[in-house]
Parts: C-alpha cells; sequence; structure tokens
C-alpha cells in the first residue's frame, strides 16, 4: 500500500509513493485507450472460450458451441490428404514399371512410397540403404543374382527367393562336401580356383586341379569362366561383391555345406503399387540396370 | 510528460491518496499550421518517401521475356527478390542482414549527430500522420476553428466535415494498403485481380490489415504510438549525447519568459520568450520545448518555424529556438563558446561500423556469381563396392542457375585418379565428365554416383574437389567434398 504520496518538485506530478533507496516513482497515469484495449482482450478471451473446447471439468470439459476438436480436424486433413495422393498412386498401378520411370513426378511419388515401405519391410536384412549385411545382398550395388532389371526386381519381391509360394525364385547348391559329392582337399582346390576369379589368389598348381573340378561340377549354374547364370540363380564368381565373403575359408564352406537364403514373398503381405514402389526405389539405389 | 492530470478523482479514497487518477485520458492535440524552414523540409521529404512509395510498384524493367517485368517484386511464390536488374535468391538472405546491420547503424549515427530526425521526417508513422493532418486541417480548418467546433453542438456542418474526413483518410489509407501489396505481385495484375474479385485470399487481407492500421495509427493513434508503443524513443537515450544536435529552447536568452514591452530599464529584465505559446501549439506531439528534452519530442523542428515568425515580429533576433546541442548551450548561458564537437569516439565507432558493413557488402555484390555449386554426400551407405571391385560414392549434387537462360553445365572432378561418374537412373558407364542441363532462373538437381579405385585413403577418405562450369558464360566454381571407401572409423 502506497503510504506518503508527495509532489514532485521538478515535474509537478504526484509520487506514487513507493521508494527505493531514495527513488521515488513518478505516478505517470496509463492512456485510458490502452486500458480499454486491454479488457477488450478479456472479452475476446472470454468469447474464445465460448467458441472454442475450453472449461475442463471431472468428466471431460467443455466442447465450444461449435465442438470444434483438433483431434478430428488432424483425422480430416489425413483424410483428405490419402484423397489428394491416391489420384497419383493410382496412375503409378496403371502405368508400366518402365514408363514411370520415365515420368519425373511418379518417379518422385513412387521412389518416396518405396522409401518408407523399404524402412518399414526391408531394412532389417538389407540395412537402412540398402547396403547389405554378410549373407543379405547389398541392393545399393550393381552385382545381382537375379537380375538388376526392374522387372526382375520386381518379380523377386513379388514371389521371394526359396519362399513357399510356386513362383519364387529356386536355386539349390549341392552340399559338395557334407554330402561327400566331392573330398575335402578337392572343396579346398575348387576355393583356389574361385579365388582367382576375383583376384584374390594368384594361379598356380591347386587352382589348376581346382580348375578342372570347376569345369566338372561348377559352370552348370556358375557358367564356364564363372560369369553367372541369372536364369538359375547362380551368382557370378567374378564380381568383387560376396554374399557370404571373399576369404578361402569362406569359399570352402559354402560350397562343403551352402547356405541358402530365403526372401519372403511379399505379394502375401504387401499390395502390388507397393511392390511397384519398392522395385523403383531399389533400382534407384545405385546399381539398377 | 505530457501535462495531463485533469482527471477528476473517481473515490475518497484516491483523493486522498492522489489528486492524479489512475488512468489519463487522451489529451487531444490540435496542432497549428506553420510555415518555414523546418516545415518546407517536413513536406519535400514527405513528397519524396510517399511518391517512392506509390509509384515503385508502377516502375516496370524489361527483363527478358516470361520474366516479370515489374522493377522491385517480392516473389514470395517464385521464392525470388528482384530489385532492377538484380535478383536474390533465398540464400541470399545475408544481404538483408547486412542491409538492416546498415540501417540500424546508420539510425545511430545520424542520431548522435543530428538528433532524432528519422522520427521527426522520415519515420512512416510521422509522414503519414503528417498527411492525415494536412487533410484534417483542409477540410475541417485551423486549430482554432478545430477546437471550437469539437466543442461545439453538432451541427449538419460538424458531421458533414468530420464524415468527409474519415472518408478522405480511409481513401488514403486504402490506397496505401493497396500499393503494399503490389509490391508483393504484378501491379498491373493485381490490381485488375482485386476489383474483379479473383485476387488471392492475402491479397485481401493484407489490403484490408494495411488499410486499417494506416488508419489507426496516423488517423486516431497518431503521438501515442511514439510515446507509448515505439521502442525507439526508449533507448534513444544511448545515442544521444550532451554534443548531439537537438531541438533546443535557448533558456539563458528566453528566461524570464513574460508578456509585455522591453523596456531596457525595468526592474526585472524580462527575456526574448513572450510566452506566447505558439510553440506548444504547432508541435504535432503537443509538449512544451522549454521544458527541455523529452521522451515526446520527435525533433521535427516546427516549433523553430513557430518561434522565428514570433521573433521577427518583436523584433528580436531569430532562433530562440534552435538546433543545439546540450553543451553548447550550457556553455553559452555563462557567455562562452563551445564549438560543434562532429568527431566524437561515439560518431568515429558508429561512422567505421558503417563503412566496413557498406564496404563489405559492395565486395560482396560485386562477387555475386551467376552460379552455385552444393554437393551433398550421400550418409548412408557411406560406399558400395561394385562389381568390377571399385567403389562408389553417392553425392546430391545441386547446381543454382542464375542466369535468364538454360544452359548446359559441366563437372568434373579431381583429387581421385581415375574417378568415373554417372547420374543415377539416367546415365550409363562411367565419364570423367558430366553434361547437366538446368533450366534458366532455377536450381538442378542430380543425383551424381562416382566410382574410383581411391589410393590415397587416410581413415577411410580420400579429398575430392567438384568442379563445375557453366559452358554457354563460361563461368566457374568448385565444391570441395571427400570420397570415401574402407578404413575408416565409421566403417568399423
Amino acid at each position: 500500500m502506497p503510504t506518503k504520496i508527495e509532489k514532485d518538485i521538478y515535474s509537478g506530478r504526484d509520487t506514487t509513493g513507493h521508494e527505493w533507496d531514495g527513488l521515488k516513482e513518478l505516478n505517470t497515469p496509463l492512456p485510458k485507450w490502452w486500458v480499454w484495449t486491454f479488457i477488450a482482450t478479456m472479452v475476446w478471451g472470454a468469447g474464445f472460450c465460448v467458441v472454442y473446447p475450453s472449461v475442463p471439468s471431472l468428466h471431460g470439459y467443455f466442447h465450444g458451441l461449435f465442438g470444434y476438436s483438433t483431434r478430428v480436424s488432424v483425422t480430416e486433413d489425413v483424410k483428405a490428404l490419402e484423397a489428394q495422393r491416391a489420384k497419383v498412386l493410382d496412375r503409378v498401378n496403371a502405368t508400366p514399371i518402365e514408363q514411370v520411370r520415365k515420368d519425373p513426378q511418379l518417379m518422385a511419388v513412387a521412389t518416396t512410397a518405396g522409401r518408407i515401405a523399404f524402412a518399414n519391410n526391408c531394412q532389417p536384412c538389407h540395412g537402412a540403404s540398402g547396403e547389405g549385411r554378410p549373407g543379405y545382398p547389398t541392393l545399393a550395388s550393381d552385382s545381382w543374382i537375379w537380375g538388376g532389371k526392374l522387372a526382375d526386381i520386381q518379380q523377386t519381391i513379388t514371389y521371394g527367393i526359396r519362399s513357399a509360394h510356386p513362383d519364387a525364385r529356386v536355386s539349390v547348391m549341392p552340399k559338395f562336401g557334407a554330402d561327400g559329392i566331392l573330398k575335402p582337399e578337392e572343396v579346398g582346390a575348387v576355393a583356389d580356383y574361385v579365388m582367382t576369379l576375383y583376384g584374390k589368389a594368384q594361379p598356380g598348381p591347386a587352382a589348376a586341379k581346382g580348375a578342372a573340378i570347376f569345369a566338372e561340377n561348377c559352370v552348370a549354374c556358375h557358367g564356364d569362366k564363372g560369369e553367372g547364370k541369372r536364369e538359375v540363380g547362380g551368382p557370378s564368381l567374378k564380381s568383387a561383391v560376396h554374399l557370404y565373403g571373399d576369404t578361402r575359408e569362406a569359399v570352402v564352406a559354402q560350397v562343403t555345406n551352402p547356405r541358402q537364403g530365403v526372401m519372403p514373398n511379399w505379394n502375401a503381405r504387401l499390395d502390388t503399387g507397393t511392390i511397384k514402389s519398392l522395385a523403383l526405389y531399389v533400382h534407384a539405389l545405385g546399381g539398377g540396370e | 510528460m505530457t501535462k495531463s492530470g485533469k482527471v477528476a478523482p473517481r473515490s475518497a479514497q484516491e483523493l486522498k491518496l492522489s489528486e492524479t487518477g489512475l488512468y489519463a485520458d487522451r489529451v487531444r492535440v490540435y496542432p497549428r499550421s506553420v510555415h518555414g524552414p523546418a516545415r518546407t523540409f517536413k513536406w519535400s521529404v514527405l513528397v519524396f518517401c510517399l511518391t517512392v512509395y506509390y509509384t515503385l510498384p508502377w516502375v516496370r524493367w524489361d527483363r527478358g521475356p516470361g520474366q516479370p517485368n515489374q522493377a522491385v517484386l517480392l516473389d514470395i511464390g517464385h521464392e525470388r527478390f528482384r530489385f532492377f536488374n538484380i535478383e536474390f535468391w533465398p540464400q541470399d538472405i545475408y544481404y538483408l542482414t547486412g542491409a538492416l546491420i546498415l540501417g540500424a547503424v546508420s539510425l545511430f549515427l545520424v542520431t548522435s549527430l543530428v538528433g532524432r530526425v528519422w522520427c521527426g521526417y522520415a519515420c512512416p508513422q510521422t509522414i503519414w500522420t503528417d498527411l492525415f493532418m494536412w487533410i484534417e486541417r483542409r477540410v475541417e480548418g485551423d486549430r482554432n476553428e478545430r477546437m471550437k467546433r469539437d466543442q461545439g453542438p453538432t451541427t449538419f456542418a460538424k458531421i458533414w466535415r468530420k464524415a468527409a474526413k474519415h472518408g478522405a483518410w480511409l481513401g488514403i489509407a486504402f490506397w496505401t494498403g493497396g500499393a503494399w501489396i503490389m509490391y508483393y505481385a504484378d501491379a498491373p495484375t493485381v490490381t485488375r485481380q482485386f476489383w474483379a474479385g479473383t485476387a488471392a485470399s492475402p491479397v485481401y487481407i493484407f489490403t484490408f490489415l494495411f488499410t486499417a492500421t494506416t488508419y489507426v495509427l496516423a488517423g486516431w493513434a497518431r503521438e501515442q504510438v511514439c510515446t507509448y508503443m515505439c521502442p525507439w524513443p526508449r533507448f534513444q537515450a544511448a545515442m544521444l549525447d550532451e554534443h548531439s544536435l537537438i531541438v533546443t529552447y535557448q533558456g539563458w536568452r528566453g528566461e524570464p519568459r513574460g508578456h509585455g514591452k522591453r523596456v531596457p530599464d525595468a526592474p526585472t529584465k524580462l527575456g526574448d520568450c513572450v510566452d506566447c505559446n505558439a510553440c506548444v501549439h504547432v508541435c504535432p506531439t503537443g509538449i512544451d520545448i522549454r521544458d527541455g528534452v523529452q521522451l515526446e519530442c520527435i525533433n521535427c523542428g516546427l516549433c523553430v518555424d513557430a518561434c522565428n515568425d514570433i521573433m521577427v515580429r518583436t523584433g528580436s533576433p531569430k532562433w530562440l529556438i534552435t538546433w543545439d546541442t546540450l553543451a553548447h548551450q550550457k556553455a553559452r548561458a555563462t557567455g562562452q563558446y563551445d564549438r560543434f564537437h562532429m568527431f566524437r569516439p561515439r560518431t568515429l565507432i558508429y561512422a567505421s561500423a558503417l563503412t566496413i558493413v557498406f564496404g563489405i557488402m559492395v565486395v560482396a555484390m560485386a562477387n555475386r556469381t551467376q552460379i552455385d555449386l552444393a554437393v551433398q554426400r550421400d550418409r548412408a551407405p557411406l560406399f558400395v563396392t561394385v562389381r568390377d571391385g571399385s567403389l562408389r560414392n553417392g553425392y546430391t549434387v545441386k547446381i543454382s542457375n542464375k542466369t535468364q537462360e538454360a544452359a548446359d553445365f559441366v563437372l568434373s572432378t579431381a583429387g581421385v585418379d581415375g574417378a568415373g561418374m554417372s547420374v543415377a537412373e539416367e546415365t550409363e558407364g562411367h565419364q570423367p565428365l558430366l553434361t547437366l542441363p538446368v533450366e534458366a532462373d532455377s536450381v538442378g538437381t542430380f543425383r551424381v554416383l562416382v566410382f574410383a579405385r581411391p589410393n590415397r585413403l587416410i581413415d577411410g577418405s580420400q579429398d575430392i574437389t567438384f568442379a563445375l562450369r557453366n559452358t554457354v558464360t563460361g563461368e566457374k566454381t568448385t565444391y570441395h567434398s571427400v570420397f570415401m571407401g574402407p578404413g575408416g572409423r565409421a566403417t568399423h
């Protein structure tokens, strides 16, 4: 409570009666229009509380005159967005995959949809950006077992590899070592030869012996010079990219008792449009043919 | 401090505590018309500024076919600010920063030298208020006539004059709000659309908004804006010192003030001030300059003109109210002379800051290029081994073509021997040079794959430099990045 109202000798104005260490505050009144503006904001605020959801109660809240809700608003916005997207997505679905690739607008939509689908479905095995991991193919590279054209990729995703689906891509490498087709030293010789194919070992007597065994047992699937045969899913052995490793131990292990990776047939889970988008996205990772 | 305080006390309690009410009525200011050098200068600044503001959007500037031909255009839709032959892109925003710094420092310098001339002559609030006051005077008459009519009964003459005044104010306010919009869209087009009712809703919203603010601030709020809303009067004290030129009443000459004849051998010798209140009556903020430096004073000098008039009539020397420094006035009061200190640490610091910023701006503007290259390396995967055993890195290359014609840009690399490039999904093979087409006045984005067998990897990375050349203009630029391979900490 102000106590001592004085008249300031310099300005002729009253003080407020507040004093701090000898400093006295002048009573400079606020303009009335300012006060009215302040009152107007309070009236506005009261009106706002009536029109919009405001006062909480024990079992809910006052919904406002028009029942406005941000939740409803968001749901409507999402619906509108989906309807808007559907127009473009329908065009992606209706357009042949090679045509989509040539249309920058459709391609932008497809690769965006593909990126999201990839993160949701493919990332656990193939890595966040298709970099792959041992035993799971690198999709960003240009080395393909079953083909890197759009149609090839689309088919692989749709039916899978060694999945239970009748149209699945299937290749089975015999267990040359485990089933006793080749003796361990023969397996070693083949490994020595195979390593020369991708330049990790120099040709020598062991490799020469391996070459003969290779010509007898492996060329049917891997090709005469180890270049691979995509139609039967025989991987190229000349590539610098190796699914199960490029060391001698890895090659020996694979020839002795091959690992046979499985990829699910995604048509069981994803619609054709999503699979198409995925194929376009994977193709665009950098290795597409 | 406005000398108001004539508010009736509302309660006994309040009466006991204070004579002043808690809230103040607005004291209406009725400025009288005045003639003189300050007024003439104020008019000329007003005419100049308003002419520029209202006509600038209509000035045309040929930029070639398909380009907007408005000289000054803040093209938000296309993210361009076009100013005659210069075109600013969003990434040129630092020029705006520079311009704002220049504006602020200029304001500091000018204020420390010659006081609040910005407030008095150039501030939009001052200019539009002045314009509105001029209209008020044309319609309702000068100070005395207006005061008399406002206090008198409601007559037909009063009503139509008030209506005419507000009509004219609203007209100007609308013209002002409309002119604002024209800086953001092609002026003839947006004008046509506005009246045809086909303009975008923001056009109407902002026209209405600026019409309303102009009308309220220049017609009704006036000096209240300067006194209560504007921060500048609050911190001007930091720029002003005793050597700044400000509008000053020469108290040592004027006091003691008083009416009546100046008798040479009178017992109390009166000063030059005849206490006619002419300076108070012309003041647009309604203050008495004889009270000294005040927050409300906008330094417009209309009181100088008014007082000179009176001095001529009373036969005293002119410039009783003048532009002078506090230090000089103090010296003059004791009969001494103190020269005007133009070069003071404060002004020198402001001036050098101004020169430095201005210099940087000029150099930056002179070296503006029409080409820009930005290269962003793929974060994942860091690198990919491809079939033939070489490594592949992916980069997102953005090429800004600021020229007005489409051009082919040649991209090359240096630093990694034998590096080859291709554009993902577009070109085949590993080429040492890529030719990338970019449309006129736009940014081209390309995903460039670089293939190489780097032989000088340190910590899994090797420097690579991208060089870009516009084949039409020959302009060049480079961008430094890295090429990554195995062995880095990130790949372990």
